[in-house]
């Protein structure tokens, strides 16, 4: 966690950002707990998926494949481990392993700044990532599970708008 | 070995860690096992934040619905006040109303007592703007044949006279005016003392001898001498008895209450007038009495 460096090669003109000291371990378990504690006051804010936003913002920031898998990883495992014993672990720790590593990979090549970006970015990442869950599902634990539906899309939408002003929010937390 | 280039470490990092996690839910499935190591960890973790929230949550929703309830018992309370108010105001209304209908209705029955006296009923709309004087405006005036001179009363006794007449109004001088007087006497002795006011609340009876024997609470009645007010009308009681020189000094209660007359009776006639008592109104009440009860009993 040393200061911002540029990648190297086509995407050098991209900056790499770094947090302060606790920062990631902090939202993450920030982020898990309004997950598990949000839905018991606010129903409607079960359609939020505050970890899958981390993982997209910390991937798209932090822009290495490795440390947004993993991180994904964690708090994918961390979900399924606060799930309960119906959801198996590593049914999000999966999904949100390729979404880490997915947002790192893109944040290297692309600049993910700007709101409109994070916006669209987020919606499909949130899509890949609810893909994932019903392939993983279908495939693995012979759970059938519709692909696509309403409240997915609304869903998708919603977290997006959600991940626009939550990023702005994580922004401070960068190191200057 | 082949080494792995290390743009591709990431993938097979990733790999590795999917294939890591697919292991983990076969096992799993498997076993039926739920992974309670990972579970009891992150639960660990965040249960104690999920605990302090919960706790935090409810403290602060405590107070919200205490603050909330506060300010909706604030707001009734508020409420409350403001209906007492206006029920109070409307009990107050509804008392003056009543002392109103109780007025109307003495003015009522002493009409109904007196069909043969031309009278008319009036409102008090103003009083002396100052302490030079002792008067009230009625809303009567010329217009309902008031003139002045003319003898203004309440069922409970005289009020005083028309000093003044206009077309929709006039002006009335009550008893305790210093310039006011009435022709009275003494109920019980049945002697005769003008009665006059002072500018104070109190009347005074004058050219009272020193040794006409007078006692306090007797009733002062007028006497019809003074061609305004018919005879025995109520003037007041005497309250107050000293000896004067040449005569006593006796003051007297008003029977009407001047200070606060809402409806008075004005006597439609200069001449002098003859009140039945209530025992000779019903005892003289026949058919060819009722028939002719609108007429004036005045006297030429």
């Amino acid at each position: 966690m040393n200061d911002s460096y540029d990648l190297r090669g086509a995407e050098s003109h991209i900056e790499v950002h770094k947090f302060r000291a606790g920062a990631i371990i902090g939202s993450l378990l920030l982020v898990l707990f309004l997950q598990a504690f949000l839905p018991l006051y606010v129903p409607k804010a079960e359609i939020l998926d505050l970890p899958l936003l981390i993982t997209i913002y910390f991937g798209l920031s932090r822009r290495n494949p490795s440390t947004g898998l993993l991180l994904g990883m964690a708090i994918g495992l961390a979900q399924d481990s606060l799930s309960g014993p119906t959801v198996p672990l590593g049914l999000y720790g999966i999904a949100k392993t390729i979404i880490g590593y997915l947002a790192s990979s893109i944040g290297a090549r692309l600049d993910t700044e700007h709101p409109a970006a994070r916006f669209a970015l987020t919606t499909v990442f949130f899509v890949v990532h609810q893909g994932l869950i019903v392939l993983t599902r279908r495939i693995l634990l012979g759970q059938p599970e519709a692909w696509f539906n309403m409240r997915l899309f609304v869903a998708a939408l919603v977290n997006a708008l959600v991940a626009v002003f939550l990023f702005l929010l994580l922004d401070r937390l960068r190191k200057r | 070995m082949v080494g792995i280039p290390s743009r591709h470490k990431s993938l097979v990092l990733l790999a590795g860690v999917i294939l890591l996690q697919v292991v983990l839910l076969a096992v799993q499935i498997k076993r039926d096992s739920q992974g309670r190591l990972i579970r009891v960890w992150t639960v660990g973790a965040i249960s104690p934040f999920q605990r302090a929230g919960t706790q935090g949550v409810g403290s602060i929703r405590g107070i919200w619905n205490h603050y909330f309830a506060l300010q909706n018992t604030s707001r009734d309370n508020e409420q409350l006040r403001r209906e007492n108010d206006a029920l109070k105001l409307q009990i107050t209304q509804l008392q003056s109303k009543a002392a109103e209908a109780d007025r109307l209705a003495g003015l009522l029955n002493f009409r109904k007592l007196h069909m043969d006296v031309p009278m008319v009923g009036a409102r008090v709309i103003g009083a002396s703007p100052g302490t030079a004087s002792e008067t009230i405006d009625i809303d009567r005036g010329q217009r309902d044949g008031i003139k002045r001179n003319m003898g203004v009363i309440t069922p409970d006794g005289v009020v005083g006279k028309v000093i003044e007449a206009y077309a929709n109004t006039a002006q009335v001088l009550l008893l305790t005016d210093k310039d006011s007087g009435v022709g009275a006497l003494l109920a019980d002795s049945r002697t005769q003392h003008p009665v006059g006011g002072t500018g104070e609340p109190l009347l005074v009876m004058k050219y009272v001898p020193n040794d006409d024997n007078v006692n306090n609470g007797e009733r002062v009645v007028t006497s019809g001498m003074d061609r305004i007010f018919p005879r025995d009308l109520p003037v007041g009681t005497i309250v107050e008895i000293k000896p004067g020189n040449p005569f006593k000094q006796i003051r007297v209660r008003p029977a009407a209450n001047l200070e606060r007359l809402e409806e008075v009776i004005v006597l439609l006639t200069l001449h002098p007038l003859e009140l039945r008592t209530e025992a000779e109104s019903s005892s003289q009440k026949t058919p060819a009495a009722n028939a002719a009860g609108q007429a004036p009993a005045a006297r030429p």
